[in-house]
């Protein structure tokens, strides 16, 4: 039964779970940039982000091909229309990453305040990321709202991390400038959390029809 | 939903000891449209035909349960009144070997109506209402059969008007038409809902999507789901549902 339809379905979540890996290497990129700069890895960046905007144009080419040939109803309907939406939020973590890539050559900083900070919340996005786009593909709520959950220690954390910055700036004026890129950066990381939050709740909304309650 | 005009309570219906409809209870609500959906030999059909005695008088069935229209008993209504007030439009158009008039005017007449002026008005208005008049009226006279199958079964919808129904059950009406012809009917089923209430069987998920405020599914004779339409295509209830508008049922 609609064995045609069913491989369209499964080349979709296929194609999303390798949008979902490109993000998860974009992040570890920005993340191990901010240790060293490494021209590299830059290059990685940038080809890494023209990756995930080329799957953002195929996946919305399979989901219209779906909606146009197949007229999907029900749980069907649903997590195709998630997905169009899913893949904007992940085609701005790729680019929220880059924008982290675009600051870092500014701080002249040798010692950046609270690194390991930051680049603990990137590990948390990342992680982030590869559950939400892992619930889409098994329709797992659980998983889902772990998402939700793991987003309040993410925000946590830049909360922790803006005081300290501020702390840094009143100790340190002349690298304020500094600092304040760090904060920064720091926001990007949140907000990349943010994103891979919302897939978690297209997520949700695929399994039972109904948005989750902000 | 609106107030029902049919209420139905109960049903069950057997073809011989074949059980056709299983314990059926629904309310058709006034003035909109009930579409009925489900595989072939579901019941829907049998269940249509059944809100205006099409099948009760067929040897061998056998009825229990109520139905009601306008709060009436309609086994103990008669027959010829109750389908003057529940027209039926069927999935072939089958037009009366005569002149487009006479098709219009046919049910009229049977009704008592004879003055020439009076009949004259009803076959315009059924036609206008059923957006044909102003492909026909010039050729009033001529074979109906000479019409489009599209224009036919527009002519069937206003001769079923033409006794001034309450409520049109339509038995898949576009199956047998051209997709132009089809959305022709769609706009006009969705302009007829101001007036009359309907109940339409069809095979086409995405006309029922389209067209209907309500949608009933009915499966191996038990209603299995009825609710909103657009609720019961995002986001069913029963797994049967499910799997049937998905298309992965079986």
């Amino acid at each position: 039964m609609r064995v045609n339809y069913d491989r369209q379905l499964e080349q979709l979540n296929q194609e999303l779970t390798q949008m979902g890996q490109l993000c998860e290497q974009i992040i570890d990129l920005a993340s191990r940039l901010l240790d060293a700069w490494d021209t590299g890895l830059v290059g990685q960046v940038k080809t890494i982000g023209g990756e995930i905007d080329e799957m953002e144009r195929s996946i919305e080419t399979v989901c219209m091909r779906l909606l146009l040939r197949q007229q999907p109803v029900a749980r069907d309907l649903r997590f195709i229309s998630a997905a169009l939406k899913i893949i904007t939020d992940l085609e701005r973590i790729g680019d929220q990453a880059e924008d982290i890539v675009e600051i870092l050559p500014q701080i002249q900083t040798k010692t950046k305040t609270n690194l390991n900070k930051i680049q603990e919340m990137a590990k948390h996005a990342m992680l982030m990321v590869n559950q939400s786009v892992d619930a889409y593909i098994r329709q797992d709520m659980t998983l889902a709202k772990a998402v939700l959950v793991h987003d309040d220690v993410v925000d946590a954390d830049f909360m922790q991390i803006k005081t300290e910055l501020i702390q840094a700036i009143a100790r340190n004026p002349e690298q304020g400038e500094d600092t304040l890129d760090l904060l920064m950066i720091a926001k990007y990381f949140e907000r990349i959390a943010d994103h891979a939050t919302n897939v978690a709740e297209w997520v949700i909304y695929g399994v039972t029809g109904t948005h989750v309650q902000a | 939903m609106n107030r029902p005009v049919i209420t139905v309570n109960g049903l069950n219906l057997w073809y011989g000891q074949t059980q056709a409809l299983k314990n059926i209870s629904l309310d058709i609500p006034e003035k909109s449209i009930t579409a009925l959906i489900g595989p072939s030999g579901c019941g829907k059909s049998t269940f249509l035909k059944t809100l205006n005695r099409m099948n009760d008088l067929v040897p061998g069935v056998r009825i229990t349960g109520s139905v009601r229209y306008e709060g009436q008993d309609i086994f103990e209504t008669n027959v010829n009144q109750l389908r003057k007030e529940v027209g039926m439009v069927f999935q072939k158009p089958n037009p009366f070997p005569m002149s487009i008039y006479n098709n219009i005017a046919y049910g009229p007449r049977t009704h008592g109506i004879t003055n020439r002026q009076e009949l004259d008005e009803i076959v315009e208005k059924a036609l206008r209402g059923a957006a044909i008049w102003d492909e026909v009226k010039d050729r009033l006279k001529k074979n109906a059969l000479g019409l489009s199958g599209g224009q036919q079964q527009r002519l069937c919808i206003a001769r079923a008007l033409a006794v001034q129904p309450k409520v049109l059950l339509m038995d898949e009406p576009t199956s047998a038409l051209d997709p132009i012809a089809t959305s022709r009917i769609e706009d006009l089923v969705m302009e007829l809902k101001s007036q009359y209430t309907i109940v339409i069987v069809t095979h086409n998920m995405q006309q029922a999507v389209r067209i209907s405020d309500q949608t009933a599914f009915f499966l191996l004779g038990d209603l299995v789901e009825y609710g909103e339409t657009e609720k019961l295509f995002s986001r069913p209830v029963d797994k049967r549902t499910e799997e049937y508008i998905t298309g992965r049922f079986g």
